[in-house]
């Protein structure tokens, strides 16, 4: 499934993942899942909210410079194996390049969300439809 | 043209009208002002051996360190109760550079900006809001009483308060705006955030200076405020804005010298210089009453070009400053003008000319590191797009400078904006030496 991601560019400060974090908890907008990247210099802060265009609002109106983009969403098997058979194996056979991902657990047992970023997205989406996966 | 009797004087005209005013300046600097006539006598001259504008060499130069051992009024060459007005730098270190003027300094001052903002294209009939600080500065009183000479409706509005200013740009129809480069593009900046175009409102003209600038630096004030922005000159010590600006060709700062004699020296070996050749502008001034200044070291880098002008003006052109020799930055050997690094910025698309260069010096090695604001539209969410435009700014640095800088992307407005001058550059090297 295609969902929108929000990744944020964060300077390497002490505090300033406080000062991001806070803005969206007070808008009352629900992190459904989040990943930090880092080098020495800065952060990129990625991720999946329960209201996109709020979230979007709220950061911009506290100064910070964003990017929206659209990124697959699927549910594999929370088990040994589950991400490299259902996502990862399939992807690689099929030449797919996966720029990044971030993975975690669904509220029902049994079961892991991943986020991915791939050079191709509507041939990924091709590929997993025949995997374990689930988008 | 505001006195095109003296804007157009041909060459040889103006030689004699300098040579005249020159003696007289230097006659009364050595009769009132004690550190001239030591200096003259250690020199072994004396005003009669000024008899041609070349012999303006003769004379030994004056530095800023000069107004400072000379707090507050040993320079003055008048009894203060001719002096009606003070100014006084924006000195960040020990005291401030006063600056006197009596009736006729504050008459000329005057005259002189009305004579540069028409130069810029100011007329009559505009609405000049002022943008420059009130106050001590030379920037806020002179360009006022300039506005007003000229006919301008002028809006004193001093600098800060942005939004308060758009506010104004947009309700009193302003058409042009005087502040510093920095503040014009901080201008530009808030406007587009509050959701206002600068371009779509009548503001027309920018005059700005107080800090040197670039041609790119132009480039993003033209566009950010829909304006047409104009450089110009000016100096405390020598009288402050309105020693020299454009005219509408652009083609580089017009000097008024019938007011002011200017040379360019090898900042080295303090040699005279040919124009055309980049070195040290030296002013001298020609008219000032209450502080005539002798070979001023500006510290200022530039050239000159004595051509005739397309807009008729035969009134010296002095190209934007390069650099300062006093800011010059020396790392690793090279020397570095923080225009350089700005230039080599705006090469880039996609960043912002807010930058910070710091420099350490690290197990006894020269260090710098350039702090560039990221901007919203070159963010990329992928590490690699990011890195390589570190590396780009790298690589267009290390192409101007020859030497390898760090980089560091920033995130908008971490870098301290001003209404004044922009703080360019920390140099940790000479706390580490203190």
């Amino acid at each position: 499934m295609r969902i929108k991601q929000i990744s944020v560019f964060v300077g390497n400060e002490s505090g300033r993942l406080v000062e991001m974090l806070e803005p969206i908890s007070q808008a009352g907008i629900d992190i459904q899942a989040l990943s930090v990247a880092d080098s020495a210099d800065f952060g990129i802060v990625r991720m999946v909210v329960s209201d996109t265009e709020a979230a979007v609002t709220t950061l911009r109106q506290a100064g910070f410079i964003l990017k929206v983009t659209e990124v697959l969403l699927y549910e594999i098997p929370d088990k040994p194996g589950g991400l490299m058979k259902s996502v990862v194996a399939p992807l690689a056979r099929a030449g797919i390049n996966l720029e990044y991902f971030y993975a975690f657990v669904a509220s029902e047992p049994g079961r892991a969300r991943v986020v991915i970023k791939v050079s191709d997205p509507a041939a990924a989406e091709r590929v997993l439809a025949e995997s374990p996966a689930s988008g | 043209m505001w006195e095109p009797q003296y804007e157009t004087m041909t060459r040889d005209a103006l030689a004699g009208l300098q040579l005249t005013r020159l003696k007289d300046t230097i006659q009364r600097a050595y009769e009132n002002v004690p550190l001239y006539r030591n200096r003259f006598r250690e020199a072994g001259i004396t005003p009669d051996d000024i008899r041609s504008l070349a012999d303006v060499a003769k004379l030994p130069f004056t530095v800023k360190t000069d107004f400072r051992d000379n707090y507050p009024y040993g320079l003055l060459a008048t009894p203060l109760d001719e002096v009606v007005r003070l100014h006084a730098s924006s000195g960040t270190t020990g005291k401030p550079i006063i600056a006197p003027y009596t009736a006729g300094d504050v008459a000329i001052f005057a005259d002189l900006m009305a004579r540069s903002l028409h130069s810029a294209g100011v007329r009559r009939g505009d609405v000049m809001q002022n943008a420059y600080g009130y106050g001590l500065f030379t920037g806020g009183l002179g360009f006022h009483y300039g506005g007003e000479r000229l006919g301008a409706t002028v809006v004193p509005v001093s600098s800060g308060n942005t939004k308060r200013q758009i506010m104004l740009i947009q309700d009193l129809g302003t058409t042009v705006i005087t502040c510093t480069p920095s503040y014009a593009l901080v201008l530009g900046e808030t406007a587009r955030e509050l959701g206002v175009d600068l371009r779509e409102t009548k503001l027309r003209l920018a005059v700005c200076g107080a800090e040197p600038w670039t041609e790119a630096m132009r480039t993003e004030i033209e566009a950010k405020t829909g304006t047409s922005a104009i450089d110009t000159y000016g100096l405390t010590e020598i009288m402050g804005p309105g020693v020299g600006i454009e005219c509408e060709e652009k083609a580089g700062m017009h000097l008024w010298e019938d007011h002011f004699l200017v040379e360019i020296i090898d900042p080295v070996t303090n040699q005279p210089l040919p124009y055309g050749e980049q070195g040290e502008l030296i002013i001298t001034t020609l008219t000032k009453e209450a502080l005539p200044i002798i070979r001023f070291r500006t510290r200022d880098l530039v050239t000159l070009n004595a051509t005739p002008c397309a807009c008729g003006r035969t009134m010296v052109r002095m190209s934007k400053v390069k650099g300062r020799t006093d800011d010059m930055l020396i790392i690793r050997g090279v020397n570095v003008f923080p225009t350089q690094i700005e230039s080599a910025l705006l090469a880039i698309k996609g960043v912002e000319p807010h930058y910070q260069i710091i420099v350490d010096r690290e197990r006894h090695l020269d260090d710098i590191e350039i702090w560039v604001e990221v901007s919203g539209t070159v963010f990329s969410d992928e590490f690699r797009v990011l890195e390589e435009l570190e590396g780009r700014v790298r690589g267009e640095i290390n192409s101007i400078l020859g030497i390898s800088a760090r980089v560091k992307l920033v995130e908008p407005r971490t870098i301290t904006r001003t209404a004044g001058k922009a703080k360019r550059v920390i140099d940790r090297r000479e706390l580490e030496s203190q």
